[in-house]
């Protein structure tokens, strides 16, 4: 027998049935306190200008309207970076560096009353020239926002130099927007002193308190910031709340009553960031075998107006520019160019899909260079023993990158279907068909070594119900529910007795973001670390009680037993508080082994790597570019799972979300700088009808981490996310299939159908089937 | 006229009724607002997420209907003499989770759990009406909720495993009371006021024709799948607005005079049956008008009336030689809808005139249709090109063409040119390349987000090809 809600167990999501029947609270669905009032923004209508005037009195003379916040009415600092670089302020006060960016705040008796008065404004603008993508920036002495990262290894250019092929090309890779379901909000509520409480929809609810606290110039004591729950965030809300956030709590504090601000759809799309799009430009060197031999890449970013996350999340892209391959001999540079756009920012995979890409295209190069199955290159270039150093210099040791692929070109029956799509297109009809399989290797950790830390708080009540709070946040992704799992495992109790509450700063403080795919793995320590102490008390109360050791001590699945004794957990938790024994503890966790030095660029910022494998087969309409995903089989490795209902979940909405990026998720923005795609109506994300018509998802069941993390397992947000690149390289092979494979289409992304279709149009104009890039023959 | 002041109609098991009611309130500000049902979500406010979907049910013509609709773009003043029928509402029978939420919560068909609602009501419609769907039919229900976390998978597996009992359904139990309390409700004229904004839902169309005599400045509303963004993304005011979605008389669909002929009020769904079964190339398109709510909500007729260069009914119908009718006061007139629309933003309307219907020509021997649309995704998206196409053939040569572009000008075009170019030609892959060749010189169209100038020119001389290869026979099905 063993207990309800243990962990390697399947388990619904702890909120399914408040879910399904909307009874789940989200921060817009709190009950408002009497005399909330509603905050909304003014925007700037030019991507980059100097404001000339800014004239506010029909936004004061608005119906409704209480109060108009500018910078000047800031108690504390202009600025809302989360960084320290002082980069991001709140409100621009003379340069406009982005069409969208907040002006000022007014408050107001409704929401609409707010939204309305804000649109009134008359602020004028001397504008000035704008750069609003990475052409732009670099022909405009490309800015950095943020230090650029250089890591090599080895003597690229003597290796380059001697390869026997070489071939040099680019990609340009597009951004996504976060189109979490929830947009951002927050509500603040004043208290006494310089006391401020927070709801607000947020990854990193430590990150609020500090921002708030530094606006209003107050310490952190003072201000408590809480999340039940998100609906949705991938990233988007890791740094984007602070603003939001800001403007409420100086407002709820400046009027004494509560404030919540809640951006429309629109607003949201265009003043928060977004992935960062990235153009590559490579150079690989390999031989006859289509082994690589050296590797020289740039990775240009449009970082937007300011720092951000940028930073970290172009080094991960360099630490992703191997995906799974050894390059003897590499040097990768980043470079953070400013742009006259939103801040971009953290968004599943961080950076780490933008790199991996580039190491994909550049197997695929190799092998229509070559004339071979891109499957025979990958198998190749794999890392394996005496080929393990990356270039960050960590050793890869447990290589399983090979058997994750063997296993799925097996269960998908990828060499006979291949096989078959060649036959399909060699028809030479108007429906072309691609299969790819793609790999991904995925590095776990903050590469910030010191967010790798979580708290815990268990409450053992003398009812024997338990409660528990950890530094991690609820967006769906089940965190709540494995951690509760973790916590019945060690307690051996069923999981209806844990009740895991909402993530607030006052329980456990100094948390780090719900990111990096961290939030099992640190949170699910702490926790496990809390129970021990519990534990560790209760044993030694009971032991001594009954002059056994304290081995004699089992927390059982009957209950507790001491020597021949078992008691029912309710009953011995009864016991125990009769006796004042400390039924509550803290607990803590810091990832252990990894470190970081960004000067020298080695280290090993990653305590383990996840990994997966895909093969996605596609149907392209070569006279219209559009297509369908027809199959997918996906094979991913995350460890000996906590929760393999909840992870495989993981692995098809991340599928899906990083097909989106690499399909039909377009931004578009116009000449004059403004993001034109900024509501569903006009950016796409995938609709039920998109996902491969057939979807065949295994988690490797085998898999076990070889680092002692929570239960062996491994973390899953984010890895999964680049499976979705099997669907980029399927659809270059239906295209390419229109000149005999003689060329790669190089599908920049998203391939939308437009750029499909002029990729097919490229194809049969070509007059003959040429080499262009080839120049090492 | 008699009329009553008060809006009235029934909110899950309560009979709501209200005096002070604006143009512009919305049905989800209402629920989450004013009466704190919480659980139907704001995700975009535009009509294109479906977190904010709830179920309308209306007295029709064919009884009482349910349908799944944006609570974000329904004006609050149109849900008279309806029940509206949220989350909050749903239950099984025995008073626990109705079996499409024990699916979900089953098959983990929820994450962050935000879009769940939404998604929930959906389905529930779908499970009503098709208590085994297949997966096309789940994704046709779906195709107006998105969702950032799934990827739909489980959902679909929820959708196909869900329990039955629909006749033990709460909203099947309390229909007969709800079909007497909205009769009750009466059929007068309703007029409404707040805050200076005047609302006038009329008795009947000739009710309507006399209103617009009268407010020949209203803002004439039926599905509001476009009206709603102007109010909640433009703050546009819409006072005085008039509603028109919920007169019977202008959901007529019949045959009269070799045409067909389809009332302004009627909605994409509610036409669907008669349309398909006469002109069945357009059963792919039409299933790619908005997603299913915005096709539960929005009309043919509204379509039409609002002049849209990238609305998807005018290219098929114009294609079809289809008539617009319109009214003002007892005075009709007659146009081939082609001339309804003169330039971008001006339709010849005149103040006081509104569509009452839609009059499209049988189909005769000797015609060949199609109907395309081009989009970033295939559903619920607006067309970077869409292309309607009526051939008319005697002894294998083409004798009159008809054949209409959306999103290539700024109005729906004909393609005058290729018309002409394929007159006495054969149908032949050759002939139609040749005659797409001269398509430049009938439109030229705009690059925007949508697509570029040059992809919409590829794309649509390429449908031209596409078709010739279809009537032919020569074009292979995607997945065989």
């Amino acid at each position: 027998m063993s207990i309800k809600g243990g962990v390697h167990q399947d388990l619904i999501h702890d909120s399914a049935a408040k879910h399904v029947s909307g009874r789940a609270e989200y921060t817009d669905d709190i009950l408002e306190p009497v005399g909330t009032l509603h905050a909304y923004l003014g925007f700037s209508t030019v991507a980059h200008g100097r404001i000339t005037s800014i004239d506010l009195s029909a936004v004061r003379a608005a119906p409704g309207v209480v109060e108009v916040i500018t910078a000047d009415d800031l108690p504390g600092e202009n600025d809302v970076s989360a960084n320290g670089m002082h980069d991001e302020p709140l409100f621009a006060t003379d340069e406009v560096l982005f069409w969208g960016q907040p002006l000022f705040a007014v408050v107001a008796e409704t929401r609409d009353a707010a939204r309305r008065a804000a649109a009134l404004a008359e602020v004028s603008y001397d504008t000035l020239p704008h750069a609003t993508d990475i052409a732009a920036s670099r022909a405009a002495g490309a800015p950095l926002v943020t230090p650029p990262l250089t890591l090599k290894r080895g003597a690229v250019k003597p290796a380059m130099a001697a390869a026997p092929h070489r071939i040099k090309g680019q990609m340009e890779i597009g951004g996504q927007d976060h189109f979490y379901l929830e947009g951002q909000l927050s509500l603040a509520i004043p208290g006494e002193d310089e006391d401020v409480r927070i709801f607000c929809s947020t990854q990193h609810p430590t990150e609020v308190q500090h921002v708030v606290a530094h606006a209003l110039g107050v310490p952190a004591h003072s201000v408590t910031v809480t999340v039940r729950r998100m609906g949705g965030g991938f990233g988007g809300k890791e740094t984007q709340m602070n603003a939001f956030a800001v403007i409420a709590a100086v407002a709820a504090k400046r009027l004494n009553r509560p404030v919540k601000l809640r951006l429309d759809r629109d607003d949201d799309m265009s003043s928060t960031g977004k992935r960062h799009d990235f153009l590559a430009e490579y150079e690989v060197g390999f031989d006859d075998e289509g082994r690589i031999l050296a590797v020289d890449g740039d990775f240009f970013a449009r970082c937007g107006f300011c720092s951000d996350l940028s930073g970290p999340v172009t080094d991960r892209a360099l630490f992703h520019a191997d995906n799974a391959y050894f390059y003897p001999d590499v040097e990768l540079r980043s470079h953070p160019l400013m742009t006259h756009t939103v801040s971009n920012t953290a968004f599943r995979g961080f950076g780490g899909p933008q790199g991996l890409i580039v190491a994909e295209r550049i197997v695929e190069e190799i092998a229509y260079h070559l004339g071979r199955d891109a499957l025979e290159v990958r198998r190749a270039n794999f890392y394996g023993p005496g080929r393990d150093l990356t270039p960050y210099h960590q050793q890869v040791t447990d290589n399983i990158m090979a058997e994750v692929v063997d296993e799925l070109v097996a269960t998908s029956n990828y060499a006979a279907r291949r096989q078959a799509v060649l036959d399909w297109n060699a028809k030479g009809g108007i429906i072309r068909k691609g299969i790819a399989l793609t790999p991904v290797k995925f590095g776990i950790s903050f590469t910030a070594t010191w967010f790798n830390q979580a708290g815990a708080l268990v409450h053992v009540y003398s009812d024997g119900s338990i409660q528990v709070n950890h530094g991690g946040t609820e967006m769906g992704q089940g965190l709540h529910t494995k951690v509760a799992q973790v916590v019945a495992e060690a307690f051996q109790v069923d999981i209806d007795r844990v009740k895991i509450t909402a993530t607030t700063t006052d329980k456990v403080p100094n948390t780090s973001a719900t990111a990096a795919s961290s939030g099992t793995d640190l949170n699910g320590m702490a926790a496990l670390n809390a129970c021990e102490a519990i534990k560790a008390r209760l044993a030694a109360w009971a032991a001594d009680k009954a002059g056994l050791p304290a081995e004699a001590v089992v927390f059982g699945t009957e209950g507790v037993s001491v020597g021949d004794k078992v008691t029912d957990w309710a009953k011995f938790i009864g016991a125990a508080y009769m006796d004042r024994v400390q039924l509550s503890a803290t607990g803590f966790y810091k990832t252990p082994e990894i470190h970081w030095n960004r000067d020298t660029g080695q280290g090993r910022p990653f305590y383990y790597f996840a990994y997966g494998a895909s093969v996605s087969e596609v149907s392209v309409d070569t006279l219209t570019g559009e297509y369908r995903v027809e199959r997918t089989d996906i094979l991913h490795d995350v460890g000996k799972s906590l929760n393999p209902a909840i992870d495989l979940g993981q692995v098809e909405g991340a599928f899906v979300q990083g097909m989106g990026w690499l399909t039909t998720e377009e931004l578009w923005w116009d000449d004059k700088g403004r993001l034109r795609t900024h509501a569903p109506s006009t950016y796409k994300i995938p609709v039920a009808s998109d996902i491969p018509r057939e979807f065949n998802v295994k988690l490797a069941s085998w898999s076990e981490n070889r680092e002692p993390t929570i239960k062996r397992s491994k973390a899953v947000g984010e890895p999964p996310f680049m499976l979705a690149v099997s669907v980029l390289e399927a659809l270059n092979m239906a295209v390419a299939s229109l000149d005999g494979y003689a060329n790669c289409p190089k599908l920049d992304t998203p391939a939308t159908p437009e750029r499909v279709l002029m990729a097919c149009e490229a194809l049969r104009s070509a007059p003959a089937p040429a080499k262009v890039l080839e120049i090492g023959e | 006229m008699a009329h009553r002041t008060r809006l009235t109609f029934l909110l899950n098991d309560r009979e709501i009724a209200l005096d002070a009611v604006g143009a512009s309130d919305t049905l989800l500000d209402f629920l989450r607002l004013d009466r704190r049902l919480t659980g139907t979500k704001e995700g975009c406010a535009e009509g294109d997420c479906g977190a904010c979907t709830v179920l309308v049910g209306r007295l029709g013509p064919q009884g009482l209907v349910y349908e799944s609709v944006n609570a974000c773009i329904r004006f609050l003043a149109s849900v008279d003499r309806c029940h509206v029928v949220t989350i909050e509402h749903l239950r099984g029978a025995d008073g626990g989770l109705h079996p499409v939420q024990q699916a979900m919560v089953d098959f983990h068909g929820a994450q962050c759990g935000f879009c769940t609602p939404g998604i929930v009501m959906s389905l529930y419609a779908l499970w009503m009406a098709t208590p085994k769907p297949s997966t096309a039919d789940v994704e046709t229900a779906l195709q107006g909720n998105l969702c950032r976390c799934t990827g739909y998978a489980p959902i679909i597996r929820a959708a196909q495993n869900w329990g039955g009992g629909q006749s033990a359904d709460p909203l099947a139990a309390e229909r007969d009371s709800v079909i007497a309390s909205l009769t009750a409700m009466g059929s007068d004229r309703v007029e409404l006021a707040k805050n200076g904004e005047r609302v006038i839902l009329p008795a009947s169309a000739d009710d309507l024709a006399e209103v617009l005599v009268a407010e020949p400045k209203a803002t004439v509303i039926a599905g509001a799948t476009d009206v709603g963004l102007w109010v909640t993304k433009h703050l546009r005011p819409i006072s005085p607005a008039v509603f028109i979605g919920h007169l019977n008389d202008l959901k007529g669909i019949e045959e009269v005079d070799g045409a067909l002929r389809i009332g302004a009020g009627v909605t994409y769904t509610e036409a669907e049956g008669a349309i398909l079964v006469r002109w069945p190339h357009l059963a792919a398109y039409w299933n790619r008008i908005g997603g299913w709510q915005v096709r539960n909500a929005g009309t043919i007729g509204g379509n039409v009336a609002n002049g849209s260069p990238i609305g998807d009914t005018p290219p098929v119908l114009i294609a079809l030689d289809a008539r617009v009718v319109l009214r003002k006061g007892t005075t009709r007139r007659s146009l081939p809808l082609q001339e309804y629309f003169i330039a971008y933003g001006k339709q010849d309307r005149a103040p006081g005139e509104f569509v009452e219907r839609i009059d499209i020509p049988l189909p005769a021997a000797g015609q060949v249709h199609a109907a395309y649309k081009i989009s970033k995704r295939r559903d619920e998206d607006i067309s970077t090109v869409a292309m309607g196409i009526r051939l008319t053939l005697d002894d294998g040569k083409i004798t009159k063409a008809r054949i209409v572009l959306g999103g290539m000008a700024g109005v729906p075009k004909r393609a005058s040119t290729v018309e002409a170019a394929l007159i006495g030609q054969p149908l032949t892959e050759d002939a139609l390349v040749a005659a797409a060749a001269r398509l430049g010189e009938d439109v030229q169209p705009l690059s925007d987000w949508r697509g570029s100038a040059e992809y919409r020119m590829i794309v649509a001389r390429n449908l031209l090809r596409r078709f010739a290869l279809e009537q032919t026979g020569t074009l292979e099905e995607v997945g065989a």
